[in-house]
């Protein structure tokens, strides 16, 4: 097979895609990341270390996830085939896990006893819950009074699996809020605590770390499409909150030229309205939580209260690696709104029997506008990127006369 | 030469070390702002540093964190806090600073901010969230006339405090504890131990130690290993439950300013 390639070797030694990244962070955190920079260099090609992980993530975590083909809904658009990859089927119902079992190796050995988190929906306060568990850590996730609320479930899973849930009550009570709160615990006890950052956000080396030990979606999925269809795809789309699903599976495309990568942001009310997270679509770059990135941000600097029905997108930045492919143009950046999600949830359930979570929904609703400009003889793959049980007193609340 | 550091070098020779007090711009209210930093400067603090408010700063702890949601909510604005240091700078012989995150310095605009900050006879910044490895992208040269003050910390190597203290200007703001601004009811040995290290590493600038500080036992202890101490949570949230003649913050920098006197 004979595709075009385009060299990519980001980020560079400064942690910077293009303009953005970097470690715009308090000097107390600097030596953890350097400690943490040294390890994760020293580990990345280390054959022990790869197996160590890769058997957790096989048995474990579930690994290698399906590539399915989703045929009902093929044939309800008409037009190119929709595979699935299966995130919703690791362990913990989402994608995070991946991200959690590599971070929980990088705190053994860096001697860290103490481990915290922030979260939004609730699943990668639940992924890093779990690995704690497992490995016997003390575990704190910090979580906004409203998702909270929103994600009960998730709060009950994180207590059942012996982590401290800390509500955050500071600005927009959401994801944004617990991660300051859980980067100032990480100020306050940097030296015998190691920070899980659920995403590919933060200082440098996170987005690279959270990118490359999500980049397994991505792997598999270009293994699973060449054994089926002996080609790549022509799409990839995924949710974008902070857009670790997104770069998991983006990344081991980037370099095929013919492969389009598409993200989706959450549009909450609408992009027309105030109430929104479509950071790509509408925002301006800026520096927030360590990085130099796009962020919703009024015209003083001052962070936006964002909003979406999904509380794992509910965010008002976005990881610096996707500003730069938004930039080059080597992805491209759409957004779906509540109601459109919600509806994206319905038609998944009902056509292939998988609830998706309402941050997934957001790739699918897009499928609206994709699908028609596509040909029968294309290929478009979806990240499912976790499962919607969490999501059911919300769903309930939105759409339950209709279910 | 450095007015910041001139200024400071004055106090010393005078047998004092420097009361640097923070405060946020446009809190308690708009209107009377500047009547407490002129309280401040009064009562005995020796240079002022006002707070840019910002909604997600990640180095305070809650007592600022409150107090620039409320300087938000009163309408303050960078330009407008920059304006209240000119008047600051017009009525007073002292060094104004002006400290917050970078971001709304960023959607300011650097060359304005630079430009503006200058005008108003601003001697420094600090940014905490640029540390050393972000300065050279984000000062570039643009910052000339106005010194950068960069902040040490106890995880600081002293390679890096050399560094920090290479690229400051004024003086080298040291961290005294491992956390976030606020109140600390008591230092542990190992804190006095980290501050001399650092005191005796920085060469070039003077030394100023601030987190935690909020009483004149404070001072004394930290007096021996700097040029001067700050002192900002502890001042706000007086400030938070004062009447509005602010009689509390001013005997609170009265007395803190007292024991700057060695």
């Amino acid at each position: 097979m004979n595709v075009q390639k385009t060299k990519y070797t980001f980020p560079n030694e400064k942690g910077k895609f293009g303009v953005y990244g970097g470690k715009f962070v308090p000097e107390t955190l600097m030596t953890a990341l350097y400690e943490l920079e040294g390890v994760y260099n020293s580990l990345k090609d280390d054959p022990d270390f790869l197996n160590e992980l890769s058997s957790l993530q096989k048995d474990y975590n579930g690994r290698a996830t399906p590539l399915t083909y989703a045929k009902r809904l093929t044939g309800h658009y008409g037009k190119a085939k929709i595979y699935l990859k299966r995130e919703d089927l690791c362990h913990t119902g989402a994608h995070k896990l991946n991200n959690a079992l590599g971070q929980i190796l990088l705190a053994n050995k860096l001697g860290k006893k103490r481990i915290i988190a922030e979260t939004g929906a609730g699943q990668h306060g639940v992924a890093t819950a779990t690995v704690c568990a497992k490995f016997g850590l003390q575990c704190v996730v910090y979580m906004g009074e409203v998702d909270v609320e929103r994600q009960s479930l998730n709060v009950f899973r994180m207590k059942m699996l012996g982590a401290e849930v800390r509500p955050v009550s500071s600005g927009s009570k959401t994801l944004k809020d617990a991660t300051n709160e859980a980067i100032r615990d990480w100020v306050t006890n940097v030296e015998d605590t190691h920070y899980i950052i659920g995403s590919v956000v933060g200082p440098h080396p996170y987005p690279m770390i959270v990118r490359d030990f999500q980049s397994v979606i991505g792997r598999e999925t270009k293994e699973q499409i060449l054994e089926k269809e002996n080609k790549l795809p022509d799409y990839v789309v995924a949710c974008v909150g902070g857009g670790s699903n997104a770069i998991g599976i983006f990344y081991p495309f980037v370099e095929d030229e013919s492969v389009r990568l598409i993200g989706v942001e959450a549009a909450g009310y609408g992009i027309e309205t105030e109430k929104h997270c479509a950071t790509l679509t509408l925002g301006s770059p800026g520096v927030f939580q360590g990085m130099n990135t796009y962020l919703l941000q009024d015209e003083f600097g001052q962070i936006s209260e964002v909003h979406s029905i999904s509380a794992g997108l509910d965010y008002p930045g976005v990881g610096p690696e996707h500003s730069f492919l938004h930039d080059i143009k080597r992805a491209e950046y759409f957004s779906a709104t509540d109601n459109e999600a919600l509806e994206a949830t319905l038609l998944l359930s009902k056509l292939e029997g998988i609830l998706p979570a309402l941050e997934t929904a957001h790739a699918f609703a897009h499928l609206n506008k994709l699908m028609p400009q596509t040909n029968k003889d294309e290929i478009v793959i979806v990240n499912v990127s976790g499962r919607g049980d969490k999501d059911l007193n919300t769903i309930i609340r939105h759409l339950g006369d209709r279910i | 030469m450095s007015k910041i550091k001139e200024h400071i070098e004055k106090l010393n020779r005078s047998g004092r070390k420097a009361l640097s007090i923070f405060l946020t711009a446009g809190f308690p209210k708009e209107e009377n702002f500047l009547d407490l930093a002129r309280y401040v400067l009064e009562s005995g603090a020796d240079m002022l540093e006002v707070g840019i408010p910002f909604s997600d700063s990640l180095a305070d702890g809650p007592v600022v964190q409150q107090s620039y949601h409320t300087a938000l909510q009163n309408g303050t604005t960078l330009e407008k806090t920059i304006k209240a240091a000119e008047t600051l700078t017009k009525e007073f012989d002292k060094p104004i600073i002006l400290m917050g995150s970078a971001n709304p310095v960023v959607r300011f605009g650097k060359e304005y901010f630079v430009k503006a900050a200058l005008e108003a006879k601003v001697s420094g910044v600090i940014i905490p969230d640029v540390p050393v490895e972000e300065y050279d992208g984000f000062f570039e040269n643009k910052f000339n006339g106005l010194d950068t003050i960069l902040l040490t910390t106890p995880t600081s190597s002293e390679k890096r405090i050399k560094t920090i203290d290479s690229k400051s200007g004024g003086f080298v703001y040291c961290v005294s504890v491992v956390g976030i601004t606020g109140v600390r009811n008591e230092f542990k040995e190992d804190t006095i131990k980290n501050i001399e290290r650092t005191y005796k590493t920085v060469s070039k600038n003077k030394m100023m130690i601030g987190f935690g500080i909020s009483k004149p036992e404070n001072v004394k202890t930290f007096s021996p290993f700097c040029d001067g101490v700050i002192v900002g949570s502890a001042v706000i949230k007086t400030v938070m439950n004062d009447n509005n003649k602010f009689e509390e913050t001013r005997k609170l920098i009265k007395i803190l300013s007292d024991a700057c006197n060695q």
